[in-house]
């Protein structure tokens, strides 16, 4: 056991583990420090002084985030002095910021509007020079607004530590330092792959996703028989959606969601899982083919599009492991305006597709020249989770009081197997549950591979036998993790099958695009991914329908439209290419 | 469909040839002999310090090579060469004007004329004007205080200065350079 000291904290004395943080054991009386840049997941950068206190025997603050607790401490964490200090540093932040928050994106879920409210500031003292930068709006996916920057380095820490693309840091010095990627290029240009993750952390508005709600309105706007407006959900939206209504996290709202998409006036609204089914299908064969005709293996999966741009700025040399499947997102976009276009008659021109992700990087696939239809995007729009709910607010619907709706068919019929996609290991055990059957001619026993079921900022690995073949496989979320995963395979260390990778902490139920966290609880916080993971795996558990290869839809469409897994129609739709491209980033 | 599994998709031998042509021999030689080694990282600002010592200031193209070939995060180099006072990111001009920051020039009102000289010149410290004739910069006391406050170009020393007479000795000096210019 650990050595335990006492401490005291606003008079109340507490037991705690020798190493605890001031922060920590304040917590824990229930006592909440008010902090910008801490952020458990990430190092300590002890930058910001909002969270300081006051100790008895110290005539300074003490930054509680970055102070561990010793034997017979006295900690004052409201006293006057502190209050005051606390106060001061909000307001001269709040002095060197743009006075916008009426007109700013994250007005109502800021965290540094939230503490001005909390600590009281009520007034501007100071009127002196305030930072003018540029905002870079060029970027497929991220906004950086430097203005609304407040220098607490969560985003340059979760780029780093989190991500392994260490695009950001800060540049200059003094009052003109500002955040940006290298030698303050464009996003786009810059050794971002989009993640958002550095949108997720930031307290401010200082980084955003690219707004693409006013083109949906726009196109909602048309007559019917002009534009056939399509939406289509992936498979995470269901499992966070409801807490940006107020819903406890974890609650499913799938059918309030697609009641949602109706009453806004979507023409049809179908389900990204349908396409996730058939992912599922066409990369389990891949897996099959490339085991009997000798590689290259590990086949790594191609969904999340940050992973995508990861492995052509990173790692460029392992794209031929890469899986050729496109993503489900372009694998649905492609189908609504081929196979549903000709079953409705329409000319795919005027069909408008919109994918509701919870991820930013979306955005950035959506652009890629690969994937265009006569020279115009296969999606049309990609609206984040956030920017979904946001849209349900602007139109006044009450959510939480909506009857469930069904997705439209024929691209809306799903198996559990497609559910779970959204979060880490979803991946690897749809496929698996399809390979084992195409192997066997049975389906797994349970259908649960709890083994690859991982937290966020985890890495797992398996080995799963199937009619005496063992397929060794390994599944990491976060990019840093992916780096993990790649250098051993590189280095000869491990023999895998199949990798699956996701670029998000946690997978796409903490993708960049995902509601903000309430304020007090973070990113990446376990009870966060869980909750979300176990509304997904409710959801599939609770289905007759769970693997991919019984999707009757699925089924339909290989019979009626593809012929088979990996046919050369299959493979026009449905497949994609990589390039290797710079800037090359650093591993 | 992916790229077939037998071309190569790997471009850092390509990338490679590229930055090692961006730098100088020996800072290429001090960047191999610390390869591998756990705190290469350290050595950045060192290496830095070579290649503005070699070739008198980091372009960006400078920053990228050091930043590949030594494994650092872009990002990282250029924030650290953004940071120091010391490092140049643009060439340096026909001139270097040093305005003397020192005790006594900056009571006798420095500043005022540094503000005109960037005014003038569209510049703030550490850069070099468009037409690469000035390069500015600041320093402390170059000894000559009874001349305070002063404006070094070159090795000339100018002063006392009025914030006033700042354009016509911005236009000697092209005039200078303009003549210079005209005979080669
Ligand atoms: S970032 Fe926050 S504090 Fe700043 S303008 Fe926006 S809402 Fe207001
Ligand atoms: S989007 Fe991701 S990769 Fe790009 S800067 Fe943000 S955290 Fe880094
Ligand atoms: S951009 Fe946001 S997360 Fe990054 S340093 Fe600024 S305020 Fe912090
Ligand atoms: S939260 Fe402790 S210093 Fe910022
Ligand atoms: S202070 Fe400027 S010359 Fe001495």
């Amino acid at each position: 056991m650990s050595e335990m000291i006492n401490l005291t904290i606003d008079g109340e004395t507490i037991l705690v583990p020798a190493g605890t943080t001031v922060m920590d054991a304040a917590e824990r009386l229930g006592i909440h420090i008010p902090r910008l840049c801490y952020h458990p997941n990430l190092s300590l950068e002890g930058s910001c002084r909002v969270c300081v206190v006051q100790v008895e025997g110290f005539d300074h603050c003490l930054a509680s985030c970055a102070t561990t607790a010793w034997e017979g401490m006295e900690v004052q964490t409201n006293s006057p002095v502190i209050r005051q200090a606390r106060r001061d540093i909000v307001e001269l932040l709040l002095d060197n910021h743009p006075r916008d928050c009426q007109t700013c994106d994250r007005d109502g879920v800021c965290e540094l509007q939230n503490l001005a409210y909390r600590l009281g500031v009520r007034e501007r003292h100071f009127e002196g020079r305030r930072k003018q930068f540029p905002v870079d709006d060029s970027g497929a996916s991220v906004v950086r607004n430097a203005e609304k920057c407040i220098l607490c380095g969560r985003c340059i820490r979760v780029c780093d530590e989190i991500q392994g693309v260490a695009n950001l840091s800060q540049h200059g010095r003094g009052f003109t330092t500002v955040v940006g990627p290298a030698n303050l290029a464009p996003m786009d240009e810059s050794a971002c792959i989009q993640c958002g993750q550095c949108v997720s952390v930031c307290p401010t508005a200082a980084f955003l996703e690219q707004d693409h709600t006013e083109r949906v309105w726009e196109a909602l706007g048309h007559p019917r028989t002009e534009k056939h407006v399509v939406a289509t959900t992936a498979p995470a939206i269901r499992a966070a959606l409801g807490e940006a209504f107020g819903l406890p996290v974890g609650t499913p709202v799938t059918g309030k969601m697609v009641t949602a998409l109706r009453r806004m006036g979507f023409d049809a609204v179908f389900d990204v899982n349908f396409s996730a089914d058939l992912t599922v299908m066409e990369e389990a064969h891949e897996l099959l083919k490339r085991m009997e005709g000798g590689g290259p293996l590990p086949l790594l999966t191609s969904c999340s599009p940050g992973w995508v741009s990861f492995l052509e700025k990173f790692y460029p040399e392992m794209i031929p492991h890469m899986s050729s499947c496109k993503s489900p997102m372009q694998m649905q976009s492609t189908l609504i305006k081929s196979y549903y276009a000709q079953q409705k008659g329409l000319d795919p021109k005027d069909i408008y597709v919109v994918s509701v992700m919870p991820c930013v990087a979306k955005k950035f696939e959506a652009a890629r020249p690969e994937h265009t239809l006569d020279g115009r995007p296969t999606t049309d729009a990609v609206v984040t989770t956030r920017e979904l709910a946001q849209m349900i607010k602007s139109y006044g619907i009450d959510f939480t009081r909506l009857p469930d709706g069904e997705f439209d068919h024929p691209l809306g019929t799903s198996s559990g197997a497609a559910d779970i996609f959204g979060a880490t290991g979803g991946v690897m055990e749809a496929a698996l549950r399809t390979a084992a059957y195409k192997l066997t001619g049975r389906n797994l026993g349970n259908l649960e591979l709890t083994e690859v079921r991982g937290a966020a900022g985890e890495i797992r690995e398996t080995s799963v036998t199937l009619a005496g073949r063992t397929l060794n496989v390994a599944v990491a979320n976060g990019l840093q993790n992916a780096k993990v995963l790649l250098d051993a395979v590189k280095r000869g260390e491990k023999q895998y099958h199949l990798i699956e990778i996701m670029a998000c902490p946690g997978g796409c139920i903490c993708g960049g695009g995902q509601p903000y966290p309430p304020i007090g609880s973070y990113t990446m916080n376990r009870d966060l991914a869980k909750g979300r993971a176990r509304a997904l795996y409710g959801i599939d558990s609770g289905k007759t329908l769970r693997c991919s290869h019984d999707n009757p839809d699925v089924q339909k469409l290989y019979e009626a439209f593809l012929g088979e897994p990996l046919s050369p129609t299959a493979h026009a739709l449905l497949h994609t290419h990589y390039t290797a491209r710079t800037p090359r980033g650093i591993r | 469909m992916t790229a077939c599994p037998h071309c190569p998709t790997d471009n850092w031998p390509e990338l490679e040839r590229g930055y090692r042509a961006m730098l100088p021999e020996d800072v290429l030689a001090f960047i191999d002999a610390h390869r591998g080694e756990p705190h290469s990282e350290s050595l950045l600002i060192a290496t830095l310090h070579m290649v503005q010592d070699h070739l008198g200031h980091l372009g960006p193209g400078h920053l990228e090579a050091v930043a590949q070939l030594m494994q650092i995060p872009l990002a990282k180099v250029t924030g650290v060469a953004t940071f120091y006072h010391y490092f140049r990111l643009q060439p340096r001009g026909r001139y270097l004007i040093n305005v003397c920051l020192g005790t006594a020039c900056y009571v006798k009102g420095a500043e005022k004329v540094a503000q005109k000289l960037m005014d003038e010149l569209g510049i703030h410290f550490g850069e070099t004007s468009k037409d690469g004739i000035f390069s500015l910069e600041s320093t402390r006391c170059v000894g000559t205080c009874g001349l305070a406050p002063v404006v070094m170009i070159g090795e000339e020393v100018h002063g006392p200065l009025t914030p006033g007479q700042v354009p016509a000795l911005l236009e000697s000096y092209l005039a200078r350079a303009a003549e210079e210019m005209a005979k080669v």
